[in-house]
């Protein structure tokens, strides 16, 4: 009697503490995926994904939860990077009819408010009290935050316009075929 | 080269294509100067590079050669009034393109008057520093006219920087219709090969071969008759599809290859056009920048074919007006050659430095054929120049697989349009070649865009948090020195009270 509870006291106090110890020294810090995925998605938090910032996204991604397609400033390119990542294919020749878009102050309309260049994840809104804002091209992700705030719907979202640096020759169809 | 290496050339030399050369149509007329037309509208980006930056104002008279638009950077050109007259317009005019978008251009109405700017050249050319020849190509304004337009003094500095042997001066003129050098070639041969020995001068070439297709006796007679006497050789090459693609050119005239995804002054050669040579010649011999250019203007619908001198800014009407109009309605415009020229949208375009060719072509010389699925005869593998396999990369490109189509070196393709003609399918590769890389290249794009658009958005992040950092920082100090003074308040009151007791 004695012996069976010496026996089995020992034997699941050694099992308990090995576990513990292996739980210790082979723990994983998160799953390394999201932190992969949110490199790979803009890092603007515009939350137009409707998750929580670009973590919150990039764990619903992770979790199998969210499209790929989900990142409307990414584009395309972000699409591609994350279906590889994620091993899903996908036709990118779908995704086109998100035309790539981007902020326009109207100078009419605005008041100098301030308010949108506070909101602008990435610096890309140029103004003080008082004076006429303008938008960054290049800087701008269209993620629509600024348009949220204007109190006067001085700014909006307009397509890119096509430039002869930009344009490119369109996919040839081929009569008969489903493109 | 032994017979061996010899035999071993011939193979070597792979692809291409034997096109209807249709020269005859255009070929014999000399060139003719365009009547001065009512306005001109010179584009401040004709060029490989950065746009040229205006320096002119509307209202301004200029003479001309006189400098419109300065050089927008290292690799840029600056442009030039291609007559004297007024500026009357800087704004968006529609640029020679298949699609026809707008660029900025300087529109010039000529007095008549064609006052030239006064310039100051040396009667001996080569007294010039190698460096000033360079300096001055640049100032011209001078590209590469065979059509790639890149700026000419970029490449003679780097040529000189990175040692080159061998310059060859391309007279190949391979694209069916065009015999603008053709035309040049016999006309002007002196004043070419001194614009040649000007280049190999100011290059630091050693050898100076000149590659003339052997359909071109005429030229060939008058380039060897200007080049007797100097150390310039004229070499004739087969006539056949894409002979004047430079990579092509080095390798039959010297034996050498260009490496995949390489540039010619990696073995030791520099490749520039003849025309170029000429436009060279003119710069340094007589201080005039490049305002004109010859244009081949053909086609079946043209009244009267030939070769026009047409000063930079020229509408393309005003050319077709010159040859005596249009027959019949053409069924395609096109700007340069018809395997790799660009089709116009319509003839309110300006002529400008890489224009080799206006074609007006009927349905019969475009033989619009419907597309039929790929049968795997491989033509097009022989046809490729390049040694690619268009059938394959064409295959993947529709089936939206790029990754694969740049697997099979879809980068290395010249779109030189060979496999598309040779094809009996009338399968049209070369659209799907050009459609993948400007698609590759927008994804390109949007990827240095959305790298850049991360870091600031990270910078942000961090200042935000800065910024609230310090804000607390603050918040704690402010407090604890109004416990501080509260304290001492405190204190002072409770001596006072004792004081008072005391």
């Amino acid at each position: 009697m004695l012996i069976a509870i010496f026996s089995l006291t020992v034997l699941g106090g050694s099992l308990g503490l090995f576990l513990g110890y292996a739980a210790r020294r082979l723990e994983v810090e998160g799953n390394p995926l999201v932190e992969e995925i949110q490199a790979i998605l803009p890092g603007s938090q515009c939350g137009q994904c409707g998750f929580p910032g670009c973590a919150g996204a990039a764990q619903a991604l992770a979790n199998g939860v969210a499209p790929v397609t989900l990142c409307p400033p990414g584009g395309r390119e972000v699409v591609a990077l994350l279906a590889a990542k994620l091993g899903m294919e996908v036709n990118l020749a779908e995704i086109k009819n998100a035309v790539p878009q981007i902020a326009e102050v109207q100078d009419e309309l605005c008041i100098g408010c301030t308010k949108c260049y506070k909101v602008c994840p990435t610096d890309a809104i140029m103004g003080a009290a008082k004076q006429i804002h303008a938008v960054f091209r290049e800087a701008c992700t269209a993620c629509g935050k600024c348009v949220e705030v204007c109190p006067t719907e001085a700014t909006r979202l307009i397509s890119v316009p096509v430039t002869l640096q930009s344009w490119y020759w369109t996919k040839p169809v081929m009569p008969g075929a489903a493109a | 080269m032994n017979p061996l290496s010899s035999l071993f050339s011939s193979f070597r030399s792979r692809g291409g294509v034997h096109p209807d050369g249709r020269k005859q149509l255009s070929t014999e007329p000399p060139i003719r100067l365009l009547p001065l037309p009512p306005l001109l509208f010179v584009p401040l980006q004709q060029h490989v590079g950065a746009a040229a930056r205006v320096s002119v104002l509307v209202g301004d008279r200029v003479l001309k050669g006189q400098l419109i638009g300065a050089s927008g950077g290292n690799i840029s050109a600056p442009v030039h009034a291609s007559t004297s007259g007024r500026v009357v317009a800087i704004g968006d005019f529609p640029s020679p393109h298949p699609s026809g978008l707008p660029s900025a251009t300087i529109t010039i109405e000529p007095d008549g008057a064609e006052r030239w700017i006064e310039t100051r050249v040396p009667d001996d050319p080569f007294s010039l520093s190698p460096e000033e020849i360079a300096t001055r190509v640049g100032a011209a304004g001078i590209v590469g006219l065979g059509g790639a337009t890149f700026p000419s003094a970029v490449k003679l500095n780097l040529s000189r920087k990175s040692g080159i042997a061998t310059l060859i001066v391309n007279g190949g003129e391979c694209e069916p219709y065009l015999t603008c050098d053709d035309r040049l070639m016999r006309e002007r041969a002196d004043g070419i090969v001194e614009g040649i020995r000007l280049i190999a001068y100011a290059a630091g070439a050693r050898e100076i071969l000149v590659g003339i297709e052997d359909n071109k006796p005429e030229a060939i007679a008058a380039m060897r008759r200007a080049a007797a006497s100097s150390e310039v050789q004229i070499k004739v090459v087969p006539a056949m599809y894409p002979m004047g693609w430079d990579k092509r050119m080095i390798q039959v005239l010297t034996g050498k290859e260009v490496p995949a995804e390489g540039r010619s002054a990696e073995i030791g050669v520099l490749v520039h056009n003849v025309a170029t040579a000429w436009a060279v010649r003119e710069a340094i011999r007589s201080g005039r920048p490049l305002v004109s250019r010859v244009v081949t203007v053909s086609g079946a619908a043209v009244a009267a074919p030939g070769n026009l001198e047409v000063p930079i800014g020229a509408l393309a009407a005003d050319l077709i007006k010159a040859c005596r109009g249009l027959t019949s309605d053409p069924a395609r415009l096109v700007l340069g050659g018809p395997m790799m020229g660009t089709q116009l949208p319509h003839l309110k375009v300006p002529m400008v430095k890489g224009s080799s060719g206006l074609l007006a072509l009927t349905s019969k010389e475009i033989g619009l054929l419907t597309p039929a699925p790929c049968i795997r005869c491989s033509s097009c593998v022989r046809a490729c120049p390049a040694g690619l396999l268009p059938l394959e990369m064409a295959a993947h490109i529709r089936a939206a697989d790029l990754a694969s189509a740049v697997g099979l070196g879809l980068k290395d393709c010249i779109g030189c349009g060979s496999c598309s003609y040779v094809c009996p399918a009338h399968i049209p590769l070369v659209h799907y070649f050009n459609y993948a890389k400007g698609e590759l290249g927008a994804l390109e794009k949007a990827k240095l865009r959305t790298d850049a658009t991360r870091k600031l958005a990270d910078m942000r992040n961090e200042r935000m948090q800065r910024i609230a950092r310090e804000r607390e920082e603050a918040a704690r100090q402010r407090a604890a020195r109004k416990a501080e003074a509260d304290a001492a308040k405190k204190a002072a009151a409770t001596a006072a009270i004792e004081k008072e007791l005391a």
